[in-house]
């Protein structure tokens, strides 16, 4: 049985069905290496033994443990994907808060933590399922899952277009440099776009300047394309992005958001 | 048996473990999660159905208020780990629309413009226990927290709340909706920790 339709759903875009996806357990996790990664955030791997594996973009839940009991535990999206067990975390520091400040300044290598796994079948790429264009847009850490697209895409040396458009501050806020560089030099192609809001890089040509509807325009796919469209960010930044897609003629049928922070 | 991480204290100074779940952290902003684009819906376009059946009941944006507002005060859990405490809500709670609807089937499949959906078994809508909520914080719903109309069951993890909400379908099984068919627990207890199945 259905809803009749009321003319207003056709107007309104619809959401795709999520995929199949791995059962997710918890796993003991040790902390196999940590290092700087920009200004505000630290890349963290873990060693997750008996880890299943993930699909690229998926997340996981992070668990800390006081020596009295008390746990805290967070969601943090996967910047690795495949069956790889060293899975790649990139911590931004959220002043105040209680679990990103001691991932980013205080956990060292060889610390025990336990994460829960893979999680969401719906942020997700999977190489070799289609050839659709695929435009990635991420605001700040909000590339992090779109990082384990790209590095997925360009291994299987996948022929679907790629664009990544990724709004940062400042060249020392741009997340996953080696690994971007890497995929641009793969057979895979893909295009990668950084806007800086606050500095641009030196001898750059374009100042810097926050995202705006036109170089969102000129950075993206256009909308003839097709392209599946995934969007990374703080809720403000994803918000915006979504608007302005709407506005420039996105069919935004099949965007797929993950947002995070309050609003 | 939990692993005990070297180094980390937490932070206790708001717990109250009569109040936040276990896993759950207390927030006072009110973050979002979608899983798309943010639909906007005028309230004279909107309109509430419920499909049992033996037929459609439906109701306009004005007809849903005239069974009778009513404000009340919740605790929310997102299953993404945060808790929001006494917070305002105002709308129509499910018991006054369902008083006109005969229906032998006992599950809800809660519809959203977009395409949205989730499933609730019927008395867990029931008996002071759901709304249609039309405001929060003393303010109309935004469009990104599912203005103008949203489903609000705070006793189960918040994905039930289906933002946009457009309708039920009744069914005689527990079908698993959006997330639920990601993986998500079928029912979402936050006391029970029902995250994911």
């Amino acid at each position: 049985m259905t809803l009749p339709d009321t003319g207003l759903e056709a107007r309104i875009t619809p959401v795709a069905r999520p995929a199949t996806r791995r059962r997710p357990a918890w796993y003991a996790a040790t902390v196999a290496s940590v290092g700087r990664e920009t200004t505000n955030a630290r890349r963290i791997v873990l060693d997750v033994p008996t880890w299943p594996g993930n699909d690229p973009g998926q997340h996981l839940d992070l668990r800390l443990t006081a020596e009295d009991g008390y746990q805290a535990q967070r969601s943090y999206s996967i910047a690795s994907a495949g069956p790889a067990t060293d899975v790649v975390l990139a911590v931004d520091r959220v002043d105040g808060g209680e679990v990103s400040p001691f991932l980013v300044d205080a956990v060292e290598v060889g610390d025990a933590l336990e994460v829960h796994g893979p999680l969401g079948g719906w942020f997700v790429w999977r190489p070799g399922e289609s050839t659709r264009p695929v435009q990635l847009i991420a605001g700040g850490s909000g590339i992090v899952p779109l990082v384990a697209m790209v590095t997925a895409h360009a291994e299987a040396d996948d022929p679907a277009p790629f664009r990544l458009l990724a709004a940062v501050r400042t060249p020392d806020d741009v997340f996953f440099r080696a690994e971007l560089d890497q995929a641009l030099a793969s057979r895979a192609p893909l295009e990668v776009t950084h806007v800086y809001s606050r500095t641009a890089p030196p001898g750059s040509t374009v100042p810097a300047g926050r995202l705006t509807r036109d170089t969102l325009a000129a950075a993206v796919f256009p909308p003839d394309a097709g392209a599946l469209v995934y969007v990374c960010g703080s809720t403000p930044f994803v918000e915006q992005v979504l608007r302005w897609l709407t506005e420039l003629g996105h069919d935004t049928s099949d965007v797929r958001a993950e947002r995070f922070g309050g609003n | 048996m939990a692993t005990f991480t070297r180094g980390f204290g937490g932070r206790r100074d708001d717990r109250d473990d009569t109040r936040i779940p276990p896993g759950q952290t207390l927030v006072r902003d009110w973050p979002v999660l979608s899983a798309g684009a943010t639909p906007d819906i005028e309230p004279t376009d909107w309109a509430f159905s419920i499909r049992t059946e033996s037929g459609l009941h439906q109701w306009a944006w004005d007809e849903v208020h005239a069974l009778g507002v009513e404000d009340v005060t919740v605790d929310i859990h997102c299953v993404t780990h945060w808790t929001k405490l006494d917070m305002p809500w105002r709308g129509v709670p499910l018991d006054r629309l369902f008083e006109d609807v005969e229906t032998e089937l006992d599950y809800c499949m809660v519809h959203s413009y977009g395409g949205y959906t989730t499933n609730v078994p019927l008395d867990e809508l029931l008996d002071g226990k759901s709304w249609i909520a039309f405001e929060a914080d003393g303010e109309p719903l935004t469009p990104e927290h599912g203005g103008p109309a949203r489903l609000l069951v705070p006793h189960l993890y918040f994905w039930k709340s289906a933002k946009w909400v457009r309708g039920i379908v009744m069914q005689s099984d527990d079908e698993p909706g959006f997330w639920e068919n990601a993986g998500y627990n079928l029912h979402g207890d936050p006391w029970k920790e029902e995250r994911y199945w």
